[in-house]
């Protein structure tokens, strides 16, 4: 069931968070900024997952490469951006910050079950400074998304070079 | 003894279970939900128009359903009809979003409370194909097909990763089915993963985006109709939708239906848990005309179980439904002193104070109808249908029961219902109702438009002053309601009662039980330190606690923690 043979490598690019709990938004806020800068090539999707999983099935199955955006509580000071490969995000999905992330590690589950989990899996984190009630992001987070954008472009540039 | 669950869910969860466990047995539970939001407190000074994109992310899971309800809602406020075929677009895609919720429901969150996945590792794919291929013609019940499932079973225990299937109380002494059972439902689990793609398709046609649908407005809907055009509506996305329809169909009659009376049949005793409140409230839903007085199901309440009893819910914006809802905060972490509150008067100012079960202990409000606790759900919808006599619905039911009183052949009485397993049996049948809506509205929305008629949406006008409303909308959970007050065309106050707040409820004002806290009294529990029973039951109900709670938990808990103190 895997290894279609699609001419083009396939990526997606995922925001996830909540919209509705501030810097929890930031991975949606980061694709939405993404999709407006039109840097990333055609081939390459944009999603902006909100706190759904099981819906996203059927763009998540089989890539090349998925880059998943989040709020990423790490410990470190507020607007940190951390990125990570493979194996070492699922032990950090488990430690959730929020239920969504339950949610994506059992669809990443699922997918393993079935042979169709993404070759390469690449998180790009973000220390929240709050996750109060508010549609808007913190100063200090939001100032993130320039650089969030940048490495992302350029991880993907790289991946389907 | 007592027992802590913490969390319950295995999505979007933040809901504890404690349970006071006497002779092996529950004899008294406290529901309580850890996590506060006040989500509405958002939608204050905003425009109504809006409000349904916002309030889809209340939730990860049900994004579709808080969108409808929320349009419905402000509708209600400017008592404004919607064109026909906004109905049949909406009611399109809340059936595909019921049908993809139903079944990633029974195979994805609940049946491994009953199906022992290291269990099929013994089974024989010969004899499980036979079993198969004699409950249902299923072409995906080969042998090869559970051959094939088994070695993937193998390859995931020798890799030492279980995965997905890592946290199951596997070999507990209440699980009960035979290995074959066990592999069949394995392999209808993977095959689920595929099918529920299908429904979610449907949505994304005609929603444009999934999760979080477009094509919503106060009026109507955005989707722009033109059968030859390109980047609109046409036959051929209305095909695709068609063919994913049939799909579906084919699964829920034939796996998913026959896989719950299976499961039914081999766990005889579940028909005696389980119960807890039977007052029942619904709502009815699919509307068929414009000002929604005419819909595909019939809603109401039954109080006490007494069928004879029934009082139906007939229109959107109906006197009995509206005057009746109240939630009491005398048990949850919120500031109370008035009372029971109804919707549109509703305050949520938290005021936490630890568990103490005689006094607060979760961050679910109480609702009541007439001042009595309600269960809502599928099993509401399912009793609301036998006592309107709402021919289509008791068809699939008899369908179901049928089959497991052949497999059991004892009679199964319509009492039966009115527990852990007749909630499963309800959605089951339900998901059916729900293929047969989409067969009907699709053909609708399909002569509607060869009729000439293209109208989409109605342009809201928004008067000053003050005007109310609410909007219900049977989401899978059960009667979801958003109720708003506008005042100059802005949002004065907003309240969300949704499906787990009725389900999950604490104690209300008169400490009465919650349905969850009611149905768990009497479960057995085999193994305290594993308490798979409670999780049955609690899971029957489909908890999401996401929106059901009004902040963020800042306590990073483990996956599960269970105490038993």
């Amino acid at each position: 069931m895997t290894g279609v043979s699609a001419p083009a490598r396939r990526v997606v690019v995922l925001g996830v968070g909540n919209l509705l709990m501030t810097d929890e938004g930031i991975g949606v806020r980061c694709v939405e900024q993404l999709e407006r800068n039109g840097t990333l090539g055609p081939e390459v999707v944009v999603i902006d997952g909100g706190t759904s999983t099981n819906e996203l099935m059927d763009d998540l199955q089989n890539l090349d490469l998925l880059v998943i955006v989040d709020a990423a509580a790490t410990g470190q000071a507020p607007g940190t951006i951390v990125r990570m490969e493979g194996s070492t995000i699922p032990s950090a999905f488990s430690n959730k910050l929020s239920p969504h992330q339950h949610g994506i590690n059992d669809l990443l589950a699922a997918l393993t079950l079935l042979d169709r989990a993404p070759a390469r899996l690449v998180l790009f984190g973000v220390e929240p400074h709050t996750l109060a009630l508010g549609m808007e992001l913190s100063p200090v987070v939001g100032a993130t998304i320039p650089e969030l954008c940048a490495r992302i472009t350029k991880e993907v540039a790289t991946a389907c070079a | 003894m007592r027992i802590v669950i913490d969390p319950v869910t295995r999505i979007e969860g933040h809901l504890r279970i404690d349970c006071e466990v006497e002779n092996g047995k529950v004899s008294e539970a406290w529901v309580s939900g850890t996590m506060w939001r006040g989500v509405e407190q958002i939608l204050l000074g905003r425009d109504p128009r809006d409000a349904w994109a916002i309030t889809q992310r209340f939730c990860g899971v049900c994004t579709t359903v808080h969108a409808i309800a929320s349009v419905r809602a402000v509708e209600n406020a400017l008592d404004m009809p919607v064109p026909k075929n906004a109905q049949y677009i909406r009611n399109l895609m809340i059936a595909a979003h019921a049908v993809h919720d139903e079944i990633v429901h029974f195979y994805h969150l609940s049946a491994l409370d009953w199906v022992d996945v290291t269990s099929a590792l013994k089974a024989d794919p010969a004899k499980t194909a036979a079993l198969a291929e004699s409950l249902s013609d299923w072409p995906m019940n080969g042998k090869a097909v559970m051959t094939a499932t088994k070695d993937r079973l193998l390859k995931l225990v020798e890799s030492g990763q279980l995965g997905i299937f890592a946290n199951g109380y596997w070999g507990h002494p209440a699980m009960k089915l035979p290995p074959e059972v066990n592999l069949l439902a394995v392999t209808h689990y993977l095959q689920a993963l595929d099918i529920q793609r299908k429904a979610n398709k449907i949505v994304s046609i005609l929603g444009s985006k999934t999760p979080h649908i477009q094509n919503i407005a106060v009026g109507g809907v955005s989707n722009a109709i033109a059968l030859n055009s390109q980047s609109v509506l046409t036959m051929e996305r209305l095909l695709a939708v068609k063919e994913a329809i049939d799909e579906l169909k084919q699964f829920v009659h034939q796996v998913y239906n026959i896989d719950v009376a299976a499961v039914a049949a081999f766990y005889p005793d579940w028909v005696k848990f389980g119960k807890g409140v039977t007052s029942y409230l619904a709502a009815p839903d699919f509307p068929l005309d414009e000002k929604g007085t005419k819909f595909e199901t019939v809603g109401g309440y039954i109080p006490d179980g007494n069928l004879a009893a029934y009082r139906p819910i007939t229109t959107f914006g109906d006197p009995f439904l509206r005057d009746n809802v109240a939630e009491s905060v005398q048990h949850s972490w919120y500031k109370g002193g008035k009372g029971p509150l109804h919707p549109y008067k509703g305050e949520t100012v938290a005021e936490y104070t630890d568990f103490h079960e005689k006094a607060k202990y979760s961050f679910v409000k109480s609702p009541t109808f007439e001042g009595r606790p309600a269960q809502v759900g599928p099993l509401a919808r399912v009793l609301m249908a036998v006592a309107a006599k709402h021919e289509p619905v008791l068809a699939h039911l008899t369908r179901i029961l049928s089959t497991v009183e052949a497999l059991t052949k004892t009679k199964v009485p319509l009492d039966a219902l009115h527990s852990t397993i007749g909630r499963h049996a309800a959605r089951a049948v339900m998901c059916a109702m729900n293929v047969d809506i989409l067969e009907k509205q699709w053909k609708l929305l399909i002569d509607n438009i060869a009729a000439g008629d293209v109208a989409t949406f109605e342009k809201p006008v928004f008067p000053r002053g003050e005007v109310s409303g609410f909007g219900f909308h049977e989401a899978p959970r059960g009667m979801l309601s958003h109720w708003v007050v506008i005042e100059n065309g802005i949002i004065k106050n907003y309240q969300a009662v949704v499906p787990t707040t009725w389900n999950a409820a604490p104690r209300n004002e008169k400490g009465e039980p919650g349905p969850y806290e009611a149905s768990l009294a009497g479960t057995p529990l085999a193994d305290p330190e594993r308490p798979l029973e409670v999780l049955r039951t609690v899971h029957s109900f489909d908890p999401c606690m996401a929106c059901a709670v009004h902040l963020v938990d800042t306590q990073k808990r483990d996956i599960v923690q269970v105490r038993a103190l």
